[in-house]
Formats: structure tokens, C-alpha cells, sequence
């Protein structure tokens, strides 16, 4: 049974003292505490700065002009900000039309994943065998595997595998978008079938056994019975699916050849070349790729740390 | 919490179950988890064992393979290309490719840094946290941040702080001048131990999240008996949570494992993985992004990575799926 609150996964670490439980220890203990918590404060404040500063030193130099950063340097009190250099980049570069690949690639790959993730779970759960251990395992393992394991026979098989003109303008699974979103999706589904396999045997069984009374399908009870109740898991798998395909790179660097078929994560690389001799347009170029997880870093947080954490905990 | 795998409430009703299945029910289960299962066969597990069998011909992935032995190419049309080398793709990455043993090395180190630094660390930031202060939830952020990033981008945003004529390190020390400047990316003495920061600047924030769940999971009942016994921070900590975290240490010994196996994007964004940064991953990727195309040489490279990382992958099941010796 997953021990993670999927309300909200950090609540018993959110509000410092307040969710310090009182002992009668504690208040015997607090004046000796008192220094030791200082050091605590004060170090996890420096950890935390020290974590915070390439991004904000990355931001400030993507805020300033070039003019300015040529003339005084980089560590130098700001005569100007400006969002120039992100209207630069994103008008100079191909940056829209990465943004669209990896929309392109993500999209699908996520539902993909977690519609078939979902069935082959439940699936799974519904009775325990030989075979659906042996199905759970491999599902599971498989998304272990370094990608790197897997690369030079996936190249060769890819480069084998016809597609019609509609799916793939090269022809084959490899540069292609559609051969990335199945590389994702399956990847990252094994992934999903281990979380919710988990997460479904918390789902009461009498539920389903009054279904199967009424002679309830298979599909109706995995898709009116089973789906709106792991509403919450398959919320933060989303969640944390979108992130690490968007920010996946190696797939699309090892499968696809053509400079536009890249998603921006990918093209980072032929980004920063692009602009070599501008470190500011460089780092605008960077922050920008950044926005979608940034997005999904303030408002959805809960959600990723609770999908990151579902897959680790199970006693 | 523990509740094993293996068995469900239930399941001596199995005769029922295998009856209620109608033919569509069976029409569309075989369809949607065959398709599933054919996709991980044909995309992950085929693959994986198909880099074993390719690592014993010597192809560049031009014209069929043939199971007749190599000879010296000339002697006969084709005999170099496509045949079966033996072990010799392993015989020369061990000693006829000099990458290979910095890789292997660096590879050596980056676990080495992992399991002493950066495990360690995320794993204090979170007992400090649970702990309780102050800021927690800002701290958490702070440190969280990282993971959200893609790998590519924490490269690009480090060469701000590393870049050797404008980067934030540099001008600190004021070592900015092509006299005396520090090029901690380019010398292959220390870019690696610079990669190491990056790196651990993630893997820190990832196992602090995964520690704090596992904290959670430990009954604050326990620490405060340890804590009326007399016993201390750490002597809790060392007898009293970090026992009952098991399961999470296990875990996040795996991650670790495999996070160093996987390692790619950091070197591969900052040089292509050369010069210093070889790893295992890269020297694999090169053999079928290159010009020259060598298959079976990469598919060897790819059996070692797969040999070690069937270590962490076994120690990950058996503790998710060995069935437990009692249940509560």
C-alpha cells in the first residue's frame, strides 16, 4: 500500500515548529537545542542559496544587454534590464518550432502511456499468477534499464521498420516523431504498470465483486469502476511523465537525424551553437526551454514529488 | 504498509474469475495488454538481448549478417563485415581502446561520489527538515528545483558558473584573464570533479524527496521512546529510523546505482563526452551516431552496461516482489 498522502505529500515538514511533535523531552531538552537549531537554520538557509544560484545568476544574465555585459562583465551591478534578449531568441531562433515537437512527442506519449499502463495493471491485479508476476516484472525492469543498453539494436531495428508517409516523412521508425513518442511511451510505461499495479490493489475489492454481479465487462469495471478511483495517481504520473519526457534527451539525440524533428530539449545543443557568441541570448535560450517544467515546478509540485515517491515506497 | 505483491484479497475465488472473462472481455484484453507487452518485448527486452548477441559479429551495419567466422577483409568480398568475431569486440575494447578504462574509471568515481556526497547529503537535508525548521517548505523547494530541470539544461545554466572568461567562478577569484584562468571544463584534471557538482547538485535534491516520504513512514512513537531512553540525535537516527527506513534505502541505493549508469546528458552537452568526461553510456552512443557506424563494437560496450546494471535491477525486484516473512 502506498504510504504517501497523495493530498499532500509534504505536509508533515511544510511548517517548521509547528509541526514538531511536543514531548516532554522537548521542552527539557530546548535550551541545549537552541544552538544546534541555529546551525540547522543557517546551514539549510546557505544550502538552499547555494542551490538557488546558478538559476538566478543564469536568469540575471539573460536580463541584461550584451552592451552592458561586454563592458563591465558578467559580475557587475546591472545598468539595464531588459527581456530583449528572450524576444531575440525566441524570433531568431527555430525555439517555436522545438517547443512544437516536444509538445508533439509529449503529448501523446503521456496518454499513450497511461491508458495502456493503466489497463495492463489492472489487469495484473486481478488475480495473482505465475505469468502476471512475470508480466509486472518485466514491465518493471524494463524502465530500469539504462536507455544506453538498449540504443544500438533499437538504432538497427528502427532503421528497419517502415512507416507510412502520413506517420513519418523519413519513411522508418527512426527520425521520426512518431517512433519517439513509442520509445517514450513504452519506456516510461513500464514505470506507470509498477506504480499503479500498486496503487490499484488499494482499491476495495467488494466494489467489484457487487460489478460482477451485475455482469459487468472487463472493460466496464476497469474503465467506469477502476479509473475514477486512481484519479490521484494517475494525476501525478502525469505530472511527472510530462516532465521526464519533455526533458528527456538522449532518445531523440540517438533516433533522429534532422535538426527539425528535434524536441527543444534535444536541440539545446544546436541552440547553443547557434548563438555562441551570445551568452546572454544563451541564457535566455536556456530559461525559456525551462518554462514548461518551471510552470509545473510552482503550481503542480505536489503532484510530481507524490508520483516520484509512489514508485519508491511500498513495504 | 507492507503488503505483498503476490497475493490479493481474494484469489481463492480464481475459478470464478477465469469464467467471468466473456469472449469480448478476451478479445480486448489480449489486443490491448499483448500490444503492451509486444511493445516492451520488441522496443526494450528485445533489444537488450539483441546487443548480446550482436557484441560477437564484427558489423558495421552495411549489408546482413552471416555466421561465418571473419577473415582479413579482401581475402574474401563481405568477410570482414557482418561476421562472427568471437570475443574480440570485448578484447579490444579492453585493450586496443583507450576510452574504454577511462570510462570504466569515471563511471567507478561517479558512483564512488554518489554513495559518499551526494546520496549522503540529500539524505541529511532531509532529516534536517523533518526534523523541523524554520523554513522547511522554502528549503525544500530550493533543494527540489534541480530535479525539475532537465539534465541538458543543468549543463547549459553550470557553464554560467564554469565558463572560463565570463562565468560566475571565475570572476569571483578574478581568474578571468587568459593569463590566469581557470578552465574547469576544458582540463581533463578537473572537469570531471566539476561535472561531479552538477551532477550532485540534482542527485542531492532527488534523494532528499524520496528520504522525506520515507520519513514520514517512520512512527514518531519510535523516536521519542528512543528519546526518553536517553539516547541522542544520532543514536536515534542510527538505530532507530534509519533501520526502519529499509525499504526507502533500498531504494534509493538503486536510484543511485542506476542514475550513475544512466549518466549522459551532463558530458554530452558540455563536450560530447570526450577529453576527461568518457563514460560507459557515451562511448556506446558513439558507435551509431558517429560517421563510422560499429555496431557490434557498440553492442559489446552496451553488454557491459547491461551486466552491471542488472545488479541494482535484481536487488530492486526482490525487494519490491520477494514475498515478505510477515505482514502487518
Amino acid at each position: 500500500m502506498p504510504t504517501v498522502d497523495l493530498a499532500d505529500p509534504m505536509r508533515p515538514v511544510s511548517t517548521g515548529d509547528s509541526g514538531r511533535r511536543p514531548t516532554v523531552q522537548g521542552a527539557r531538552n530546548r535550551r541545549r537545542r537552541r544552538p544546534l537549531a541555529i546551525a540547522a537554520e543557517i546551514f539549510m538557509l546557505g544550502a538552499a542559496i547555494a542551490w538557488l544560484l546558478p538559476v538566478l545568476f543564469t536568469l540575471y544574465v539573460a536580463l541584461r544587454p550584451k552592451q552592458d555585459t561586454d563592458q563591465t562583465g558578467y559580475l557587475s551591478i546591472a545598468q539595464h534590464l531588459t527581456l530583449s534578449n528572450f524576444a531575440d531568441a525566441w524570433r531568431q531562433s527555430d525555439i517555436i518550432h522545438y517547443f512544437w515537437n516536444s509538445v508533439m512527442i509529449t503529448v501523446p506519449a503521456v496518454l499513450i502511456a497511461l491508458f495502456l499502463s493503466a489497463f495492463v495493471a489492472f489487469f495484473i491485479t486481478r488475480k495473482s499468477s505465475k505469468l502476471n508476476l512475470f508480466l509486472l516484472m518485466m514491465f518493471t525492469a524494463g524502465n530500469l534499464l539504462p536507455q544506453q543498453v538498449v540504443i544500438t539494436p533499437l538504432f538497427r531495428l528502427y532503421l528497419a521498420i517502415p512507416l507510412p508517409g502520413f506517420l513519418s516523412s523519413s519513411g522508418t521508425m527512426y527520425n521520426s516523431i512518431f517512433g519517439l513518442i513509442v520509445i517514450n511511451a513504452v519506456f516510461q510505461g513500464g514505470f506507470c504498470v509498477f506504480v499503479l499495479s500498486n496503487y490499484m490493489r488499494t482499491v476495495p475489492m467488494e466494489m467489484y465483486e457487487a460489478a460482477r454481479v451485475d455482469g459487468a465487462s472487463f472493460w466496464t469495471r476497469f474503465w467506469t469502476l477502476t479509473i475514477p478511483n486512481i484519479k490521484p495517481a494517475l494525476a501525478a504520473l502525469a505530472t511527472l511523465l510530462t516532465t521526464w519526457i519533455y526533458n528527456d534527451f538522449f532518445w531523440a539525440i540517438a533516433l533522429v537525424s534532422s535538426g527539425d524533428r528535434l524536441p527543444i530539449t534535444s536541440a539545446l545543443n544546436s541552440l547553443k551553437g547557434e548563438f555562441v557568441s551570445n551568452q546572454n541570448q544563451i541564457a535566455a535560450v536556456a530559461l525559456l526551454a525551462a518554462v514548461p517544467t518551471l510552470v509545473i515546478f510552482v503550481l503542480l509540485q505536489k503532484q510530481f514529488v507524490s508520483g516520484l515517491t509512489l514508485g519508491s515506497t511500498k513495504g | 504498509m507492507t503488503q505483498t505483491s503476490t497475493r490479493l484479497p481474494g484469489s481463492h475465488q480464481r475459478h470464478d474469475r477465469v469464467r467471468r472473462y466473456s469472449a469480448r472481455d478476451r478479445i480486448v484484453i489480449s489486443v490491448i495488454v499483448g500490444l503492451s507487452s509486444l511493445a516492451m518485448i520488441a522496443f526494450v527486452w528485445g533489444p537488450a538481448i539483441a546487443s548480446v548477441v550482436l557484441s560477437f559479429f564484427r558489423w558495421n551495419g552495411v549489408g546482413g549478417l552471416h555466421l561465418s567466422a571473419c577473415v582479413a577483409s579482401g581475402a574474401v568480398p563481405g568477410g570482414a563485415n557482418g561476421c562472427v568475431y568471437g570475443v574480440q569486440n570485448y578484447v579490444n575494447a579492453a585493450t586496443n581502446y583507450p576510452p574504454f578504462w577511462v570510462a570504466v574509471r569515471n563511471n567507478a568515481l561517479w558512483l564512488l561520489v554518489f554513495m559518499l556526497f551526494a546520496t549522503p547529503l540529500g539524505m541529511f537535508f532531509a532529516l534536517v527538515i523533518d526534523g523541523g525548521v524554520k523554513l522547511g517548505r522554502f528549503y525544500q523547494s530550493a533543494l527540489f528545483l534541480p530535479v525539475m530541470l532537465s539534465l541538458a539544461l543543468i549543463g547549459i545554466i553550470w557553464q554560467f558558473m564554469y565558463s572560463s572568461n565570463y562565468g560566475l567562478i571565475n570572476s569571483v577569484l578574478g581568474r578571468t584573464s587568459n593569463a590566469n584562468l581557470i578552465d574547469w571544463l576544458g582540463n581533463p584534471k578537473i572537469n570531471f570533479w566539476a561535472i561531479m557538482v552538477e551532477a550532485s547538485w540534482r542527485q542531492a535534491g532527488y534523494v532528499m524527496v524520496l528520504y522525506l516520504a520515507g520519513l514520514k513512514s517512520v512512527n514518531p512513537a519510535l523516536k521519542e521512546a528512543a528519546a526518553i531512553d536517553g539516547a541522542n540525535g544520532w543514536k536515534t537516527f542510527w538505530h532507530v529510523t534509519f533501520p526502519t527506513m529499509r525499504p526507502i534505502n533500498i531504494v534509493v541505493l538503486v536510484v543511485t546505482v542506476i542514475e550513475t549508469l544512466r549518466a549522459f546528458d551532463l558530458v554530452y552537452i558540455t563536450n560530447f563526452g570526450n577529453n576527461g568526461l568518457e563514460l560507459l553510456s557515451v562511448l556506446v552512443t558513439n558507435n551509431i551516431v558517429g560517421e563510422i557506424k560499429r555496431i557490434g563494437f557498440g553492442s559489446a560496450l552496451g553488454v557491459v552496461l547491461l551486466l552491471i546494471s542488472l545488479i541494482p535491477i535484481t536487488l530492486f525486484l526482490w525487494q519490491m516482489f520477494a514475498p515478505k516473512k510477515q505482514e502487518d
